[in-house]
């Protein structure tokens, strides 16, 4: 059992959660995620660190309500266990040297990107942020990513905050401005396909972190599998970061619709269930 | 005239005594073990067709050398519980063994009654007995030895893994199993469905190596955790026992195999039988089973692949295979249990090509028609394609079972460990230590895909050897173990899957 010692909401249906897990938060790396099943009828859903204790011996973490799991998640509260927490899974992030980092982040994302802007900085590069949203208040974690950056660009699609506009618009003009050596992107796949196609032209490495639907986490069922470069990779073991221009995006977004039939249902059941919650104090 | 008097003659003449089983439009429907077990009278009568032989080959065909006419002399007595205990001597997991083990190619293969009448029913009688003293609470907790102040990790907790750690336990070292998953027992647990092996049978195991002392800790990736070398420097064990499996699936390497719906036999039967989705909403992870079932390739998992989507009520439910029924690896037992079930086979015929619709869901293959050319490596029949023999089904789920390899997670975190050029991990044949001093290894790690008995067999050899290996190195005041006889000329056929 993993106990969850804080919790805090960021935005509607967005909570910062701390959750114990020592040895875990003594090994894990930026870039690498962890596997949650809240109790013994769950479903194992992945989900990306955005900081951890080593000493309190905590994970931070961002949960994005969407559907069942997650849902219910984000309703447990401080001193609430999770059953099962398993990780580090995947690979360390890592991003070639030489010129700025731009670290994008959407969703969840931000929270994903800022161990690895944190990382970066500490190794003396320039570290750019730019987090993304469609309005004011689904905007995350500014001031950690800033606390991490150089420099930090919001944008908002209804500019009701920072910048009108895509995390591109912000991204092309960082590019046309300074040298960029490196972008790391992680959030909806939109994005990261967006952001991939406005780098590819200028050469400049990019990585995705690729949120396939996964069981395991360890490379034992192949759920997770992604094409790259026309290669079948294993998201969860080979990744979860890969080339960004090499991702076939299409694939990844048809596959994470497998089962939309089955979490309407399953969303039914939490309504169900969340109701019952409700009217019996 | 007394069960004690019969002739050997007489005893060869008892028919073999068949098994009662849910039938197959029953079974078709849920996920209930399917052999329902003997009742007492017919074990006491299967034991009987025994006749004792001077030299008895069944030990030898057994890759652990259970004391087999022993333990079939207590069933004739009706010590059942004795009968149970006589074989936890050598297999500490017989009401799995009792199950899953292909018999047919092991002691009942050289069964001397069987070289005329049908061989005695070792499997049946094993899981008898196993279950029998389960059943009725008999089973004895064990003796803690004096223990040895060793500390051991055991990485994985398939068979091999929870059979070097009762082995361990038993000679006094401090165990302790990682597992990565969140429920010990490996493939015995996410990989064979319930209506061959119910999770019951498995935890009550477990509860036993849990009362022995061992502890098992689940969640826990060895590799991302932990190296196998620092298991060893930083946390103080003395050394390291791998039994990860072979749990990386294959995919077949044609256009369209990512179509949704279409799955690797290990993530097909993990939702199932790991994640009971089965029992969807009630167990919240989904399954996509469609009403055309396709599932290739034709070994144990496959056949667990194709009986357990019957369970899922399909319209049909077909198994393809690029060889024969002769080359298939599956039991026999699988196979038949498969066919009654209403699984369909085509034989000779190999996927070329996936379709999908609009949603990119799986709705149509192309396959192609085979036939059996030259020997190749495994002395097995080479499938070649046959010209212009391409034709098109119509499919809304695939599965595919096509073999395993090793996960190289655990490889990567050991770089010095010797593998072959499969990735198959090299171990010492009679100690079982890898080329990394104080780590072993067995089961499907150094063989690839094999089987159950044969992972306990290799687990129990690697214990022998950690445990003289640690003699020497701990300067231990015990005796250093020799192998049993009898284990040295084993030749059992084994079974693939
Ligand atoms: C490497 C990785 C890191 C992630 N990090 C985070 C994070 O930090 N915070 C966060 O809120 N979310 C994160 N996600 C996404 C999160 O796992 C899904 O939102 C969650 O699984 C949804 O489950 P649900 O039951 O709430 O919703 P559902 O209604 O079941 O699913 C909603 C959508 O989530 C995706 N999804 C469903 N099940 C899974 C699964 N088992 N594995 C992966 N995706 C699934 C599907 O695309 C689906 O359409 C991450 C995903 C991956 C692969
Ligand atoms: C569907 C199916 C049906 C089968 N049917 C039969 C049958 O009828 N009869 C028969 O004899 N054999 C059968 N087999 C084969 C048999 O199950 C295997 O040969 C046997 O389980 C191998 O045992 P093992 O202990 O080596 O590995 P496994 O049973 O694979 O166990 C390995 C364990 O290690 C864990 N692990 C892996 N990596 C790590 C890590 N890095 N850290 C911690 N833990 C880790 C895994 O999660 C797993 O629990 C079948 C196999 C399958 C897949
Ligand atoms: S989640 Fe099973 S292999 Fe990646």
């Amino acid at each position: 059992m993993h106990k969850i010692v804080y919790k805090k909401e960021l935005a509607p249906k967005t909570v910062m959660l701390k959750v114990e897990a020592p040895w875990i938060a003594r090994k894990i790396q930026p870039g690498q995620f962890i596997i949650v099943r809240l109790d013994e009828h769950g479903e194992r859903i992945p989900l990306s660190i955005s900081g951890w204790d080593a000493e309190a011996g905590t994970l931070r973490l961002i949960v994005v309500g969407v559907g069942y799991t997650s849902n219910k998640m984000i309703a447990l509260n401080e001193g609430d266990s999770i059953l099962d927490v398993v990780g580090p899974l995947g690979r360390h992030t890592h991003l070639p040297e030489g010129g700025a980092a731009v670290m994008i982040g959407g969703g969840y994302g931000t929270g994903a990107i800022i161990p690895s802007a944190l990382e970066q900085r500490k190794a003396g590069r320039r570290v750019v942020g730019i987090v993304g949203a469609r309005t004011k208040e689904l905007v995350l974690l500014e001031d950690d990513l800033r606390a991490a950056c150089a420099d930090v660009f919001v944008t908002t699609d209804d500019g009701s905050y920072g910048r009108k506009g895509l995390v591109t618009d912000a991204l092309k003009d960082i590019i046309d401005n300074e040298d960029v050596g490196a972008v790391l992107a992680v959030g909806p796949v939109p994005m990261m396909r967006a952001v991939s196609e406005l780098t590819k032209p200028h050469n400049i490495p990019t990585m995705v972190s690729l949120n396939a639907i996964m069981v395991d986490g360890t490379g034992m069922c192949g759920a997770c599998r992604v094409t790259v470069g026309g290669k079948i990779r294993f998201a969860c073991y080979d990744g979860p970061d890969f080339d960004g221009h090499l991702v076939d995006y299409k694939e990844l977004t048809m596959r994470q619709r497998t089962y939309l039939k089955q979490e309407a249902k399953a969303m039914e059941v939490f309504n169900r269930e969340s109701a019952g919650r409700t009217a019996t104090p | 005239m007394e069960a004690k008097d019969l002739t050997p003659r007489q005893r060869m003449q008892i028919p073999r005594q068949s098994m009662p089983e849910q039938k197959p439009e029953i079974r078709r429907t849920n996920f209930n073990e399917v052999p329902l077990g003997y009742d007492e009278q017919t074990a006491i009568t299967e034991a009987d067709r025994c006749i004792k032989c001077k030299v008895p080959h069944c030990i030898d065909g057994c890759p652990v050398n259970i004391d087999i006419p022993g333990f079939l002399e207590l069933i004739t007595r009706g010590e059942f519980a004795a009968a149970a205990r006589k074989i936890k001597e050598t297999n500490v997991l017989p009401a799995v063994c009792g199950r899953v083990c292909p018999q047919e190619n092991q002691c009942e293969a050289v069964c001397v009654v069987g070289k005329k009448y049908k061989p005695v029913a070792i499997g049946r009688l094993e899981r008898f007995v196993a279950d029998y003293e389960r059943t009725h609470n008999l089973v004895v907790d064990p003796v803690k030895p004096k223990q040895t102040g060793c500390k051991i990790a055991v990485v994985g907790s398939g068979p091999a893994g929870l059979t070097v750690a009762s082995e361990m336990a038993r000679r006094g070292h401090q165990v302790v199993v990682y597992e990565a998953l969140h429920q010990p027992g490996g493939v015995l647990f996410y990989g064979i469905p319930r209506f061959r092996l119910p999770g019951d049978v498995i935890k009550s195991e477990l509860e036993y190596l849990k009362k022995m002392g061992v502890e098992i800790h689940v969640n826990t990736v060895i590799g991302k955790l932990a190296t196998p070398a620092e298991l060893m420097k930083d946390m103080g064990f003395d050394a390291v026992f791998l039994g990860t499996g072979a749990g990386l699936p294959r995919f077949p390497n044609v256009p369209g195999q990512n179509f949704n719906g279409i799955y690797s036999a290990n993530e097909y039967l993990t939702r199932l039988n790991l994640m009971r989705a089965d029992r969807f909403p009630e167990a919240i992870t989904p399954l996509h089973c469609g009403k055309r079932v396709a599932v290739f390739g034709a070994g144990n998992t496959a056949m667990d692949g194709a009986r357990t989507s019957i369970r899922m009520g399909p319209e049909s439910v077909t198994v393809y295979y690029r060889r024969t029924r002769e080359e298939a690896p599956a039991r026999t037992e699988e196979l038949e249990h498969a066919i009654q079930e209403g699984v369909k086979f085509e034989w000779l015929t190999a996927p070329l090509e996936f379709y999908g619709d609009d949603n990119f869901f799986v709705k149509g293959a192309r396959l192609q028609r085979m036939k059996l050319g030259e020997p190749d490596e495994s002395g097995r029949r080479r499938p070649v394609p046959m010209e212009g023999s391409e034709f098109d089904i119509e499919v809304d789920t695939v599965v595919f079972a096509l073999g395993f390899g090793v996960n190289p997670l655990i490889l990567e975190a050991a770089p010095d460990l010797k593998t072959n050029r499969w990735g198959i991990v090299e171990a010492d044949k009679e100690t079982g230590m890898t080329s990394i001093d104080g780590v072993f290894a067995g089961g499907d790690i150094i063989t690839g895909g094999a089987t159950v008995i044969l992972a306990m067999g290799q687990a129990k050899i690697a214990a022998r050897g950690m445990h003289n290996w640690l003699i020497n190195k701990k300067g231990l005041d015990m005796p250093r173990e020799l192998p049993p006889e009898s284990a040295t000329h084993a030749k059992s056929k084994t079974a693939k899957v």
